[in-house]
């Protein structure tokens, strides 16, 4: 037992909390903003290793044992995620200033970004049903405050549906919680599965886990259940909205990664077949709407979805290899959409316009930003050596091994529509004649945050062989429930 | 009693859900606001409205109340309070800025 757990909720709490007193010192706000997101990113790596050398560390609040009081769980796959989460929440602190107008920083911007990484890490953290879907609210309602941030007549417009989406969805989730509690009579993930496990998921059972996957699947944008992500994420600023892209989608394929590994795991014929199939169809159809639409911005938000399909494809599938991608695509995703949406801002600030059949010739003067953008596609695409590749190689070893040959052909493909979307802004936003008559805005300390993700990713693909073992040693930790079970109930 | 408490929020749901698929901002708050409700009075349901003593360790008492139906209720109201507000405050300023409180003329186009 070890407080260890709770750091990374707590301390961004305890920042947005502080922030909120002053906000109209703006220097200062800053400066504290960096202070603290640092700070978090020093301990989030300091419990990262003890994690990784030690084992799970397992907090039991207000020391109720186990079963009975909250629970929060920091096993690998819940500390790697909160790790990301950090160094994606570092990289957005840093280029907000150069973002957002002071305006929409006075109006408790920090804030709520400290409160939305608060809540994204308990829901990586806790290892409770009920504590879960109250981490869910609390990441919701910084984000419905960050989505509308400024009060723009289309912001109001695209939040309103957003609201209403998530509220459905969690009245669904509080539902899904009350059918667990009448048929199980707990609320611990380790006792549900240990429950579970014992009448070998029979009866109603397989229902109830279907309709918390429907839950999941609404926050995390899959097929069908994506129509409402795309607009409302391009409409608030691009820091925002990269936060968003991030975070917001990868907490529910998290939750459903951790669910169906954990507790749903005894009828896979059934589940996680028909994920292969939702997988592939998430695919199919977000890259379509990336191809569909001359908005860069909307570009990058559709690029989400098969994302996300790539990773449930993982979990379709259901072996070592598979696993492994799916948790190696989760962390290389969170990564490079962070600085795509960032680049995409970037890009819509200079050439003043995010329609790309009205700017062309961008490179004459941003070549850096061209090509940071180049290598965000190839990275984004899974081109050799970057880290996309390493994800999708163990994705499509995994699932030829199980012998889905459609899943894998869709994938390939979808990964070349990807490549082309990406390339789509590149070729008609950068390429051309100079514009002689082009007002040219200084964008230096936008770069910097993006070069840096860009450069993790980068390692994350060179340098596979230091990363991949602890990625191994998480997906065959996943595939036994009995670990997590184990170590939560200590038996 | 279960089975009264369950229609209950049978009807609740079904209230809500006629009033989510309505196309006026106001409707689609009352829908969510019932929605929650009927979810809290789900909850209570599962964990059996049991007439048992309060659960505080006292020798001699064997039919205990589960205390945990109210707690997880009791947070779950406090969200969707906060959320019903925050929601009649939103569509208040949409239906103001956008002139118009039909969802059908809420929807906007690709670029902009």
């Amino acid at each position: 037992m070890s407080n260890l757990a709770v750091l990374p909720i707590i301390i961004p709490l305890l920042a947005g909390i502080i922030l909120a007193f002053f906000p109209k010192q703006l220097s200062l706000v800053r400066t504290l903003t960096k202070i603290f997101v640092i700070g978090n990113l020093v301990i989030a790596c300091y419990t990262a290793w003890q994690v990784f050398n030690q084992g799970a560390i397992i907090l039991e609040t207000g020391d109720w044992a186990a079963p009975y009081g909250i629970i929060i769980v920091a096993d690998g796959l819940s500390i790697l995620l909160v790790l990301t989460t950090n160094i994606v929440a570092a990289a957005c602190a840093f280029y907000a200033p150069y973002s957002l107008p002071d305006k929409k920083e006075r109006f408790y911007f920090y804030s709520f970004f400290f409160f939305l990484i608060s809540g994204v890490s308990g829901a990586f953290l806790t290892g409770d049903l009920f504590n879960m879907f109250v981490f869910f609210e609390v990441l919701l309602m910084a984000s419905y405050a960050l989505i509308v941030l400024g009060g723009d007549k289309v912001q109001l417009r695209e939040s309103v549906k957003y609201v209403f989406i998530n509220l459905f969805s969690s009245m669904l989730f509080v539902t899904a919680i009350a059918f667990v509690y009448g048929t199980l009579g707990t609320i611990n993930m380790a006792q549900i599965a240990q429950r579970v496990q014992e009448v070998e998921q029979q009866g109603i059972l397989t229902t109830i886990g279907i309709l918390l996957f429907f839950v999941f699947a609404t926050k995390a944008a899959l097929f069908p259940l994506y129509y409402w992500m795309p607009k409302s994420y391009v409409v608030p600023n691009p820091v925002i909205s990269a936060l968003f892209g991030a975070l917001l989608t990868k907490v529910g394929i998290y939750a459903i990664i951790r669910v169906f590994s954990l507790i749903f795991v005894h009828k896979i014929n059934l589940t996680h077949e028909t994920f292969i199939w939702i997988a592939g169809l998430s695919m199919i159809f977000g890259i379509i709407g990336a191809l569909s639409t001359n908005n860069i911005k909307l570009i990058i938000a559709y690029n989400i979805i098969p994302a996300i399909g790539f990773i449930l494809m993982g979990l379709g599938v259901f072996n070592q290899e598979a696993i492994s991608g799916s948790i190696y695509y989760l962390i290389h995703d969170m990564l490079i959409k962070t600085s795509l949406f960032l680049l995409v801002g970037t890009i819509a600030y200079a050439a003043g316009t995010s329609d790309l059949r009205k700017f062309s010739g961008l490179i004459h003067y941003y070549p850096v930003l061209g090509w940071m953008l180049f290598v965000s596609g190839f990275v984004l695409a899974g081109i050799p050596p970057f880290s996309g590749f390493i994800g999708k190689l163990l994705l499509l070893t995994g699932a030829l091994s199980n012998e889905e040959i459609a899943i894998v052909i869709i994938a390939l493909l979808t990964s070349l529509l990807i490549l082309y979307s990406i390339m789509k802004i590149f070729i008609k936003g950068f390429w051309g004649e100079k514009n002689e008559s082009f007002e040219y805005k200084p964008i230096k300390g936008r770069i910097a945050p993006v070069a840096v993700l860009l450069a993790i990713s980068i390692f994350m693909g060179i340098g596979a062989e230091f990363i991949y073992p602890s990625i191994e040693s998480i997906s065959a930790y996943l595939l036994d429930p009995e670990n997590y079970i184990n170590a939560v109930m200590k038996e | 009693m279960e089975f009264i408490i369950l229609i209950l929020a049978g009807v609740l749901f079904a209230t809500a859900i006629y009033n989510l698929l309505q196309k006026q901002l106001l409707r689609l708050v009352i829908g969510s606001v019932l929605l929650s409700h009927g979810a809290h009075l789900f909850i209570l349901t599962m964990g059996e409205l049991k007439r048992g003593r309060p659960p505080i360790l006292t020798d001699g008492v064997e039919n205990y109340t589960d205390p945990l139906p109210q707690a997880l209720i009791l947070t779950s109201i406090v969200i969707s309070f906060g959320i019903t507000s925050l929601l009649l405050v939103l569509a208040y300023r949409t239906a103001n800025e956008n002139e118009t409180d039909n969802m059908e003329q809420l929807r906007g186009n690709d670029n902009e």
